[in-house]
């Protein structure tokens, strides 16, 4: 039982709390991006979809985070709302 | 030719000089020729640690301004046969020693010493790129906090980026009963994190605080966990292979219970 209870708090242990948050913010500073590249980027992105979709500008959330598999690699995740798909 | 070692962390009081003044009379103990300076220009303490704050005359601006031979400047430790101290200077700053400088004393000092440790002031500025500007090998010190760690992996890549490859690293102030609970990293949780090689391991203890009241060295009290993990670190560089942590771990906590159960007094 104690075991049991042991098992189940491992991933909220403060020192797992304290991994994930490390491994996430080395990923920032390793990956040594400035806000004005991200912002750069976020531009860029923006003009290419507007094109084909009308997106909501200032719902769209760009970021540096780590892929969800165990192996946590960097990755630049983009969360864009759609208004609506335009028409050709 | 010896070997000129810098001790550095980023973040400060993660015990970089407490770990250079141990390091320095293990490897003393162990009948090297060993020479310590401190790289902390301004906020002078490897002495103190030392205890050696009454013998200073000259300090490490004196010797690369050429105001005095280098052999005036090192002061002897009459405790530890081979060890000597190059102080830092308390009342200048750190851009009164030159990258160029650094290189010139210590490569002057490792034709005479088998080691040369430098202990780095925190930080990643001027006082950082002069203290490993002439090391031919990296140890960096961490705590197992969040910060501490972080400042570490900044520090790896700042040194791998001046040519210090395969840094190792000493974490410092670990507490088992915290790591047996989840409370705090361990020692693989750390080098996954940082990926580098780990050369000690050192617990959490009072002995410390008494030693450095003291000014003596820890790594000669036989009867201290700290003690013992100075020791194996000292082995550890100079190419000892000793057995590891868990172990080490081990025996720091039975020490611990053994003590609780008043073996001691």
């Amino acid at each position: 039982m104690f075991d049991l209870f042991k098992f189940l708090s491992k991933d909220t242990s403060s020192k797992n709390v304290a991994k994930d948050r490390l491994k996430l913010v080395l990923i920032h500073d390793r990956s040594n991006c400035s806000p004005e590249f991200l912002e750069m980027v976020k531009g860029d992105i923006m003009r290419t979809i507007s094109e084909y979709i009308d997106i909501d500008e200032d719902g769209l959330d760009i970021r540096i985070t780590q892929t969800t598999d165990d192996e946590g690699k960097p990755a630049l995740v983009a969360n864009i709302p759609i208004k609506s798909m335009r028409r050709k | 030719m010896g070997e000129v070692i810098v001790i550095t962390s980023g973040k400060g009081g993660v015990g970089k000089t407490t770990t250079t003044a141990n390091l320095g009379a293990g490897l003393a103990l162990e009948g090297k020729k060993v020479v310590v300076i401190d790289a902390d220009i301004g906020l002078r303490n490897l002495d103190v640690v030392l205890g050696l704050e009454n013998r200073i005359v000259y300090d490490i601006v004196d010797v690369v301004s050429k105001t005095c031979e280098p052999k005036k400047a090192l002061i002897k430790d009459r405790r530890f046969d081979g060890l000597f101290l190059l102080p830092a200077a308390q009342t200048r700053d750190k851009d009164a020693v030159t990258e160029a400088q650094m290189v010139e004393l210590c490569n002057s000092l490792k034709e005479e010493f088998d080691f040369v440790l430098v202990d780095c002031p925190a930080g990643i500025e001027q006082g950082f790129k002069n203290a490993i500007a002439g090391a031919d090998r990296a140890i960096v010190v961490t705590t197992p906090e969040i910060s501490a760690v972080r400042d570490a992996d900044r520090i790896i890549g700042l040194l791998e980026a001046h040519d210090l490859r395969d840094p190792e690293l000493i974490v410092n102030r670990i507490r088992i009963d915290m790591v047996k609970r989840g409370d705090m990293m361990n020692i693989s949780d750390m080098t996954d994190i940082l990926n580098i090689d780990i050369i000690g391991i050192v617990p959490d203890d009072e002995q410390i605080v008494i030693s450095t009241n003291r000014g003596e060295p820890a790594v000669k009290e036989m009867e201290s966990m700290s003690g013992k993990a100075y020791r194996n670190i000292t082995k550890r560089v100079i190419g000892e292979e000793i057995p590891f942590l868990e172990l080490e771990i081990q025996e720091g906590f039975m020490d611990k219970v053994m003590k609780i159960f008043s073996f001691r007094r």
